[in-house]
């Protein structure tokens, strides 16, 4: 029954669907695999009793013909997602114990669509990281070779989906943290506009930048998932109150697109092997009718800086609730109220998160607000202008996903170096645009993934885009 | 010590927590004295993933404020975040307003003696409130209670216009009153529903430079304000007499010793590293909203004192004994609807009522008179179907258990006898008893008359009516 697992999603629901199997057998196949691959240390939670008792419920409705979108289908969602009487860690120390008394918005959704919930994969701690190494659980490996990350935040769930050992998986990207993860692991990956998914329930890293996104074998797999959590909820004030498109059927509708390059962006390109797939990708997409043209994002260079303020700003008051008074870590070595802050924090933080926490401390600070914090606003709305900009010209904008393959385990050292991972993916988040990183070629055995950016709320050109790709080529295709 | 050549300046900043029926980011509800953390949910416990949404009841209540100022009202609200780390506040910090508040500057007239003063206020903004810290109950640790974190506060800064502690005294009761009468806070100083800090400095009449300022804190009652702020001045005026200067710090009021101490000083002072609160993006104001508050704006004190002075005749002073609370003024209004006249109602209201509520130390509201209660007691009186001390007697009996006034009467013989014939068969026996005292008085001991009224009415229990009384005892004499 391993076969199950290599299906697609759309596959696995016809397959439900018509009986071919049941859901029962799929769940028991995908625990087999997430058994089978622990070194991989995608998971930080199994459920599987209560998986193998949920499919049971699945079969039972889908045999009285009350079959919800996703019933039965067996998903994973990042341990950042709150799930009610469930562990929540973060991927930290400082959460290890923490059962949420409350439900994420997006597990409550997926679930009450059918979905059934096989545990909770790893991430790099808070969040925070783009190797999933700084995870309190132990690094992530990547299935394609272990030496090397299946990149972060979101590495258990990139590498939880290469690995078959879920039907798709829920992530999280504040500086590409879906994507990066999904180009490493050869899998799709999509963060919808800023506002799409909601927030509630979702732990927050920099509040004005996180978004709650899906990780999937294909983009019309995406396409579906990314239906079921999309849409407005009065819980998040950010959330946007606009209809959800019809991604399904806008998947294979016949698009026209004008697939805007960021030529200057595109030069400047250090890896060849990078530079050349990029280029690549551009002409089976350019013969396939797809128009092409140059753009200039001008103030695009400055994304990185603009992101490290503004993402630790955020961070630093975001992570301040875990004090050790309510909940979460609580130092047991504490004389007086500043030692058991001290404590408490000092214990249950890793080295990266505190960087950050001094970081956006720093920036905030009183004297180098305007130069830090402020600045980094005025770039972003820069990198917003340029965007508004060049959408009216074009109705997507291609990037590489990342400007490397993935890296061995434990290469990098320098924060700097690490934060650098980020520079093709942290514009999406500036500007709060959709984003969707889907497999485009191979590299030394390790892949290598393209981007395409949409104008807001424009999730469907992108998804278009990427399921013409992915018809036009058999790169996210694997065992 | 020359006390004389020191003008002292001082600025209030009050903390008005708003009557809104939930808190200011969660629907947890706001009633006062509950039983410990029951009225906090995970928002108000700052738990991971949560998210706030605003309350609009705290919008048109501040901006109800605003208008009864005279201020400017923003075109947004837009929040910030104010960090620090208490116990009692659950998130690590404060959602507040910085810049841009909702009320900008306006003033309000105090009365000083009979001369009018006009004070500046700066501004006023929505904030939440922290929780409590309670550090007597338990040995050895301290216990939070949240149920009052998250509620909402308007805090109202005033330009540093008051020049004495008597005018800091009276601007705060002018606030309290423009709040209750628009009733958006019960006001209610014990309960902590309105709180005070003051900046206080010195400076030397003539000056125009202000002096170095400290801030008072925890100065929780209309006498503690006075009381704070003239220590504080007699402290400052003693430092710069022996040529010190004066700190710039924060000083914690303690109520028990009458006296200022030092809390924390300026280099201490927290930097609050304040940014714009990414969970809440901002919301416009509508101009016509303002308009519709501000014409459904209640009466506010000084037009419904100029309104009764004007159309009820009363006395300057009456008419501040009436509107000394929205409540007294409305139940005066409640009595006069029914056709009694403004002169008695003043008269029960604060001789008797007034005199059973200080006894019993009751409020208006608590009492179980009611407006028309007064009404017919007033009309009982003016036609004589009750004596004056029957009168009295009804009030008392209706004070403890309220009901139906005819009832009272009737049950209690409260009714004035004016029948002749048995008011005579009374006075009769009356004069059969002191027939000395009765030959005295027909020999021109006139002073005697008086002793057969009270000893008739003594019979009476009160309810002869004393007219009759003379008027026969007149017919008797001359026969």
């Amino acid at each position: 029954m391993t076969e199950l697992v290599k299906l697609s999603l759309s596959e696995q629901l016809e397959g439900l669907k018509t009986k071919s199997f049941s859901s029962k057998e799929l769940t028991e196949a995908f625990l087999k695999e997430i058994k089978s691959k622990s070194s991989l240390n995608t998971f930080i939670s199994v459920y599987e009793e209560e998986a193998l008792k949920n499919s049971s419920i699945a079969d039972k409705n889908i045999s009285n013909n009350r079959t919800r979108i996703l019933e039965g289908i067996p998903i994973a969602h990042k341990d950042i997602f709150c799930i009610e009487n469930k562990k929540t860690t973060c991927g930290s120390k400082m959460l290890e114990n923490f059962i949420s008394p409350y439900s994420s918005e997006v597990y409550s959704r997926l679930n009450n669509l059918g979905a059934i919930t096989l545990g909770k994969t790893n991430m790099d701690e808070f969040a925070m990281g783009s190797s999933n190494e700084t995870s309190y659980f132990g690094k992530v490996f990547n299935p394609i070779d272990k030496k090397y990350s299946p990149g972060g935040s979101s590495g258990g769930s990139a590498a939880a989906v290469r690995a078959n050992q879920c039907s798709f998986a829920t992530g999280t990207d504040t500086g590409g943290s879906i994507r990066q993860p999904a180009s490493f692991c050869g899998v799709t990956g999509i963060k919808p506009t800023y506002g799409r998914v909601s927030r509630w329930g979702m732990i927050a890293f920099a509040s004005s930048l996180d978004q709650g996104g899906i990780l999937a074998k294909n983009a019309k797999d995406a396409a579906l998932a990314l239906h079921c959590i999309s849409g407005f909820d009065e819980k998040d004030s950010t959330s946007l109150n606009e209809p959800v498109g019809d991604y399904i059927n806008e998947i294979n509708s016949k698009e026209e697109h004008v697939l805007g390059i960021p030529k200057i962006l595109i030069d400047k390109i250090s890896n060849n092997s990078v530079k050349e797939n990029f280029n690549n990708a551009i002409e089976i997409l350019k013969e396939d009718g797809v128009k092409i043209e140059e753009i200039d994002l001008p103030h695009i260079e400055y994304s990185l800086p603009a992101y490290y303020v503004i993402a630790p700003a955020e961070c630093s008051a975001n992570l301040a609730r875990y004090d050790g008074i309510r909940f979460g870590h609580r130092s047991e070595h504490a004389s007086s109220l500043e030692e058991l802050y001290f404590n408490s924090r000092t214990e249950g933080f890793g080295k990266e998160v505190k960087n950050r926490i001094f970081i956006g401390t720093f920036c905030l600070s009183a004297g180098y607000f305007d130069a830090f914090y402020k600045k980094a606003l005025r770039i972003r709305r820069l990198i917003k202008s340029d965007f508004d900009k060049a959408f009216k010209k074009v109705s997507s904008i291609a990037m590489p996903t990342c400007a490397n393959t993935s890296f061995e385990l434990g290469s990098i050292s320098s924060p700097v170096e690490m934060y650098e991972q980020d520079v093709y993916t942290i514009p999406a988040n500036l500007a709060g645009l959709p984003a969707i990183s889907i497999p485009s070629g191979i590299h030394n055995k390790m892949p290598l993934g393209i981007q395409f950016l949409g104008s807001y709320l424009d999730e469907g050109k992108i998804l278009n885009l990427a399921n013409k790709f992915q018809n036009l080529t058999d790169f996210h295709e694997y065992e | 010590m020359n006390t004389n050549s020191w003008e002292s300046v001082i600025g209030l900043e009050i903390h008005v927590q708003l009557a809104t029926f939930t808190k200011l980011f969660s629907s947890s509800p706001t009633v006062f004295g509950s039983e410990p953390n029951t009225q906090a949910s995970e928002i108000d416990l700052g738990l991971p993933g949560v998210l706030p949404v605003l309350n609009k009841e705290a919008i048109s209540f501040a901006i109800k404020f605003g208008c009864a100022i005279d201020a400017k009202i923003s075109n947004q609200v837009v929040f910030a975040r104010k960090n620090y780390f208490y116990p009692d506040l659950p998130k690590g910090y404060q959602i507040s307003q910085l810049d841009d508040p909702i009320v900008g500057e306006g003033k309000v007239k105090i009365l000083l003696g009979d001369e009018e003063k006009t004070i500046g206020i700066t501004r006023a903004h929505l904030e939440e409130d922290a929780g409590k810290s309670i550090h007597d109950l338990f040995n050895e640790s301290s216990a939070i209670d949240l149920n009052r974190a998250g509620t909402c506060l308007l805090e109202i800064v005033s330009e540093p216009d008051l020049r004495s502690a008597n005018e800091a005294v009276e601007y705060l009761k002018k606030i309290h009153k423009i709040i209750t009468f628009l009733g958006i806070s019960d006001g209610n100083m014990s309960q902590g529903s309105m709180r005070c800090d003051a900046n206080v400095s010195m400076r030397k009449f003539g000056d125009d430079k202000l002096g170095t300022r400290t801030e008072l804190k925890n100065i929780n009652s209309f006498k503690f304000v006075e009381k704070a702020i003239n220590y504080e001045i007699s402290r400052q005026i003693k430092e710069l007499e022996k040529g010190n200067s004066i700190k710039q710090e924060t000083r914690l009021y303690d109520s028990t010793k009458n006296t200022t101490r030092s809390m924390r000083s300026k280099e201490e002072a927290n930097d609050y590293r304040y940014f714009p609160e990414p969970d809440l993006i901002p919301i416009r104001i509508p101009k016509d909203l303002v308009n519709e508050i501000k014409q459904n704006l209640p009466e506010l004190p000084e037009a419904l004192k100029k309104r009764f002075i004007d159309s009820y005749n009363l006395s300057d002073e009456d008419a501040d004994l009436i509107i000394a609370n929205k409540e007294t003024a409305s139940f005066f209004e409640g009595v006069l609807s029914h056709n009694v006249s403004a002169k008695s109602a003043i008269n029960w209201i604060t001789g008797g009522l007034f005199a059973l509520m200080n006894k019993n130390d009751l409020s208006i509201l608590d009492s179980k008179i009611t407006p028309e209660h007064i009404a017919e007691i007033i009309k009982n009186t003016d036609n004589q179907k009750i004596s004056g001390p029957s009168a009295k007697k009804l009030l008392e009996l209706l004070w403890e258990s309220g009901g139906n006034v005819e009832k009272i009467i009737i049950k209690e013989g409260l009714e004035q006898i004016s029948n002749d014939n048995q008011v005579e068969k009374i006075l009769d026996e009356v004069i059969l008893e002191n027939q000395k005292q009765f030959s005295q008085l027909k020999e021109g001991k006139d002073r005697l008359q008086g002793f057969f009224v009270g000893q008739v009415m003594k019979k009476t229990s009160g309810s002869a009516s004393p007219q009759v009384v003379n008027k026969l005892l007149k017919e008797k004499l001359s026969k």
